[in-house]
Parts: structure tokens; sequence; C-alpha cells
């Protein structure tokens, strides 16, 4: 039996929070959107395709696609001190892996699509929400992509899986303690775009928990294609 | 995207007819809405939106030993990032001189018009005060990220709740807060910059209308006991600007900070009104 029977915020172990969508939120942008699962908050905006300078830097045969991500120094309890940092930096290359899968870079030849991704408030699941919201940026800056995708976090507190970790879960310490692992899923290919985990997991305790993020991220793929649809109508 | 040189033309040549593009009279600040809260592990933040220039400002507090010149007064510390994601402009790796411009401004507004009691501040002298934290970042650049700055700071400074300070521990006890607000002053401090374009002067410049200008003075003024005094101010571009110039903004600031203040206070009570 798991020590964890019941979710600190009374959700069923499958569900994510309350999604909060909405599109076009930096005129600026290209395409930009923001993405919330309770109080995460990610906004993100897309500039291009574009000319990419230096020239050298071009690539004859297809494009190039560049992920920023960044928290707000605000957006957690103890201040992040501002700029990047090595955490910053290695979510924005995975991220930025996850989305090459699905862009069409071979549609833009010697040019760049830039991806920023902010953070103005955090409570955990913080790249995944960041994910979701380029998807959703990419979509309305038009870039050519070749399937669409949405992320989720799952975590396992003691012998439990949930679907979207809030950060009291990810401190959880009872029992086998908090694993907490990030998943992006290509919308048709089901590939897996994007995996990181920190915590211990049995090869088929992960096995599950990867359908279980299969699972949600169909239904948030479900949510940002309704969300996309609407901001077409509009 | 750069500002074309014709088009920089043709906001001056609207100018002195007393025209800009988008209707505006020449001191006319844009729509000015406030959302408060906008991150609950703030002490206090706060989304400013001046047209389509969009910001955010954040206020954080810790506990740090004073400086020694000043051991019984709690220390500022503001600065800015002018994000990628609100414009194509903003180049990667370490602030520009915009970004740090745009901080210095918020902070010198906000410590040189005393708006923050920081004696207030002091838990022991000497030895432990507390340090507030503003931190902007720019959602979407339309111009004026100076004015829009200054007055999140001063939105975000409002809205903040002092955190709990475990005083036998001597930590902060962070993502907890007391109902204490922060200790501010009455007056509240007002930020215009004035752009100087061909030959007038307007205030809020969309993003076109900064780059047509050549010279800005920045200006934080406050009213005590019914009288006006200029706390910071600061000129910048490379052009400069005459005494006359120069004595028809201070005119021009006395009157508008009346204007400029009322806009503020009615965004703000209807942006604590939205929060209730």
């Amino acid at each position: 039996m798991s020590k964890y029977t019941k979710r600190f915020d009374g959700r069923k172990f499958d569900e994510t929070r309350k999604i909060k969508i909405e599109l076009d939120i930096i005129p600026n942008a290209d395409g930009s959107a923001l993405f919330a699962f309770g109080d995460t908050i990610a906004m993100a905006a897309v500039y291009g395709p574009k000319q990419l300078h230096p020239q050298h830097m071009q690539n004859p045969s297809k494009g190039i696609l560049r992920v920023k991500y960044d928290m707000m120094s605000f957006s957690v309890t103890e201040r992040k001190k501002p700029g990047p940092n090595r955490r910053g930096m290695e979510i924005s290359k995975v991220s930025e892996w996850a989305l090459a899968d699905i862009v069409d870079l071979d549609s833009f030849p010697n040019t760049v699509v830039d991806v920023h991704i902010m953070i103005p408030q955090a409570n955990a699941s913080t790249r995944v929400a960041g994910l979701n919201a380029a998807v959703l940026a990419l979509a309305r800056a038009g870039v050519p992509m070749k399937e669409m995708a949405a992320a989720v976090s799952i975590g396992k507190m003691d012998k439990t899986l949930v679907v979207d970790v809030i950060k009291e879960e990810e401190d959880y310490e009872e029992g086998e303690g908090a694993t907490d692992i990030a998943f992006c899923f290509g919308s048709r290919s089901k590939k897996v775009l994007l995996t990181q985990l920190d915590g211990k997991i049995s090869p088929a305790e992960l096995k599950e928990a990867m359908k279980l993020g299969e699972q949600a991220c169909s239904k948030i793929y479900e949510m940002l294609k309704d969300a996309l649809k609407k901001g077409v109508e509009k | 995207m750069e500002t074309s040189e014709i088009t920089k033309k043709r906001i001056a040549d609207f100018l002195k007819e007393g025209k800009r593009f988008d209707g505006r009279k020449l001191l006319e600040y844009r729509n000015l809405s406030i959302e408060l809260g906008v991150s609950n592990k703030a002490e206090g933040s706060a989304r400013v939106k001046l047209g389509k220039t969009d910001v955010m400002v954040g206020v954080k507090m810790d506990v740090m030993e004073p400086y020694r010149d000043s051991p019984n007064e709690g220390v500022l510390s503001a600065g800015a990032e002018l994000t990628q994601m609100a414009s194509e402009r903003v180049e990667s790796g370490p602030p520009g001189f915009d970004a740090i411009e745009v901080g210095r401004l918020m902070d010198r507004g906000v410590r040189e018009s005393h708006f923050i009691d920081f004696e207030k501040l002091c838990i022991k002298e000497g030895e432990k005060v507390w340090t507030v934290m503003i931190d902007f970042y720019s959602v979407n650049d339309d111009g004026s990220l100076i004015d829009a700055a200054s007055i999140g700071a001063v939105a975000a400074l409002m809205n903040a709740k002092m955190p709990k300070y475990d005083e036998k521990k001597e930590v902060v006890e962070f993502g907890e807060w007391t109902t204490k607000k922060l200790p501010l002053s009455k007056s509240v401090p007002v930020t215009m910059t004035f752009y100087k374009i061909g030959s007038k002067i307007v205030l809020d410049p969309t993003r076109e209308e900064e780059d047509a200008s050549t010279a800005k003075l920045t200006l934080t003024l406050v009213e005590e006991d019914g009288k006006k005094s200029i706390n910071a101010s600061q000129k910048g571009n490379e052009a400069g600007l005459t005494m006359k110039e120069m004595e028809e903004i201070f005119d021009i600031a006395e009157k508008e900070y009346d204007n400029l203040l009322a806009k503020f206070e009615k965004a703000y009570s209807e942006a604590e009104k939205a929060k209730d």
C-alpha cells in the first residue's frame, strides 16, 4: 500500500490542475500564448522564421530553431537571480530538442525561429507548461509543423503515480519519497520528445508513468487544439 | 524592426501640426491598466499595460546585514530585464544599456522619493535589516518602458506584504506572509520621461516615436504638504536640451504630475477591486 492516498490539493491522481490558455498575448511577436496548470503560468513568444545573422550561422539545407526558457525572479518564493543559469540553459536545450522534432525545419532554410518562454509564477511543472505555451505560440505564428505536441509532469509519491505535480508533491518525503518526471509527446507520432527524471523508480513503474503521461498529454493536446480552433474562428 | 528614417521624419512632421499617429495629444498617456498579484510567490507584484506596452514588476524581500553607513536602514536594489520575448530587438547575452538604464531609473525614482520608509525596515541595528528587491521584466515593448517600470514598481510596492520572519532563528520564512504592508510614504512618486522629437516634447511615446526622438529627460516628482519637488532626474540620448526647453519641461511636469497620479490611482483602485 502506498502512503500517498490523497493529493495535497484534493485532485484525482490522473487529473491535471485547471488549465488556462490565452492566445496572442504579445502583440510584437509573430505568435504568442499563455498556458497555465493552476498557478504555474508560462508565457511564450515566437519570432520568425526570420533572417539569421551572422550569415555564417545560417544553414542552407534547413532552418534553425532556438528556444530560451527563463523564470522571473519573483516567480518563486526564494528570489531567483535574474538572467540565465545552468538549470534554465538545460531546460532551454531539452525544450529546443523537443520542438525541433515537430517543427518542419526543412521548409525554412537559411532562417531562424526564436521561441522565448518566461515563467511569471511557478508552482512546479514549469518546463512542461512552457512547452505547451510554446507549441501554441508556434502554431499562432504559422510556423510549419509536422505534428503538434503536448507536455505534462508525472510524479511518483511513495508508490502512487500522479499527473501534473505541484511543489508540495515534489517535496514529498514519506515512504519512497518523490520522483518527478517531465514528458512531452508528439500528438500523432506519440513519440517521446522530452523526458527528464529525478528520483527513484523501477523500470516497470516508469513504463506505467509513461503511459499515464501519454494519456494526459492526449487530453492536453485536445485542449490546445480547441483553443487554436477558437483562435482562428475569432 | 527598426523604424525607418521616412517614418521618423513623418512622425516629426505630424508633431509640428500637433498630431500623433494614434490621435493622442502630445502630453497624453495611453490607456493605463494595472493588474496586482501577478505572482503569488512575490511579496508584491504588478502587471502594467500602457497601450500595447506590457510589463511585470515584482518585489521580493530578504534579510541581510545593513551597510555600514546606514546601520538602521533597510536596503533597496532594483533591476530590469528587457526580455527577448517582448521585442525582437533585444539581443541575447548580458543586459544591454537599455536594460541597465530602465533599472537604474526605476531604482533612483523609488530611492530618492523616499517612498519606502527604510528605518522601519531595521530589525536589529547594525546586524539585521530587510532588503527590498524590485525586478522588472518587459512582456511587450511598445515604448515608454521607463515610465511603465516606475508605475509598476510603485504598484508592486503598494501591493507588497511583509514576509514572516523567525526572530529566534533569524531567518525569513519564505512563502509565508504577515498581514502587515510594506512601510510606505503617502506621497506617491510619479516618474515622467519627456521625449524631444523635432522641436516638440511628448510624453509616453510608442516604440516608433521613441526611435524618432533625439533627447529625453526623466523626472521623478513627489508632492508633500501641497508642494511638488523633483527628486530624481536624468537626461538621455545624444541631443542637448536648451535651458528654455528644460524650463518648459519642469513647468509641464508640475502640471502633468496631477494627471498621471490621478490616472495611476484610478487604475490601481480598479486593480484592487478586481482582485477582491
